[in-house]
């Protein structure tokens, strides 16, 4: 009987350091050390030339001036050869008449989508599933999705979750369900009895002693 | 390459850093802002003009070599 091993790796995972990578892209080579400093959404497409990669595309297009508002970059990834990049973002252009303003990395090597664990054998041995890896400016992943081969992402809740992050991180809050800028947010529920008696009488709109919100 | 083309010539990005530099020398960030071009795109490029010895280091901050000076000046303004 054919004996067969499978490489067990340790995957990314949320407040971790990104993992480095060097990378050929669209825009020339770059290494995560350039984006030091900046948020990163690091994101993958199964491959070129294809529907929902191609909608996805242009969405990611629509929302980059959001984006950078924000101070953050995209870059994007599959397993598709430069040429095969440049020909589909230039083909989307022409038939669509938007541009892809962000780098996409040539990953034909599978460097750095095996070090992302972008590549699910359950959805496709040979293809990146639809994953984005939202990365803050000191460079530890601050979220993971997945997305099968047949869903295309959700635009408005990858600028949510940024926009969420980033009003946590300025403030010290959480977010509730659904939040979006502009809603309250929540207190950081207290540790300790004297700070839950407490916690009542500072003013806060309370439904009990653990979740409270308040406007920011 | 994304700064220097395959004949050798400064791409588009490739002369922003270059007649930035030609300015004075800056950090990737003085760069970034002075050739309207994102910092991430800079670090990469300065890194490639660096290689081609078009540009040197010196802690933080990008000047040119004579070779970088000797191409910013042949850019057409």
């Amino acid at each position: 009987m054919e004996e067969s091993k499978e490489e067990v790796m340790s995957l990314p995972r949320l407040g971790q350091a990104a993992p480095p990578f060097e990378a050929v892209t669209t825009q020339g080579p770059l290494k995560l050390d350039d984006y030091k400093g900046s948020w990163l959404i690091l994101f993958s497409h199964p491959a070129d030339f294809t529907p929902v990669c191609t909608t996805e595309f242009i969405a990611f297009a629509k929302i980059y001036p959001e984006l950078q508002k924000r101070g953050v970059e995209l870059l994007g990834l599959s397993v598709d050869s430069v040429s095969s990049h440049i020909a589909w973002a230039r083909n989307v252009e022409e038939k669509t008449k938007v541009k892809i303003p962000f780098p996409i990395i040539a990953d034909l090597n599978k460097e750095v989508s095996t070090a992302y664990g972008m590549i699910h054998p359950g959805q496709s041995k040979t293809e990146t599933v639809r994953c984005v890896f939202i990365i803050d400016d000191k460079q530890v992943i601050r979220t993971i999705l997945y997305y099968p081969l047949t869903t295309g992402r959700n635009m408005d809740e990858i600028v949510r979750i940024i926009d969420a992050l980033q009003t946590t991180d300025a403030n010290g809050v959480a977010t509730p369900a659904n939040w979006r800028p502009g809603d309250k947010v929540v207190v950081p529920p207290p540790n300790t009895q004297e700070m839950a008696e407490q916690r009542l009488k500072e003013g806060y709109e309370c439904v009990d002693w653990y979740l409270c919100q308040k406007k920011l | 390459m994304a700064c220097i083309s395959p004949d050798g010539k400064p791409t588009l990005s490739g002369a922003r850093m270059l007649r930035a530099l030609k300015t004075k020398a800056g950090s990737a960030e003085e760069v970034s802002q002075s050739a309207g071009l994102p910092l991430f795109r800079v670090r990469s490029g300065l890194r490639e003009l660096a290689q081609a010895g078009l540009v040197s280091q010196k802690g933080e901050k990008y000047e040119l070599s004579a070779k970088g000076s000797e191409l910013a000046d042949s850019l057409p303004v």
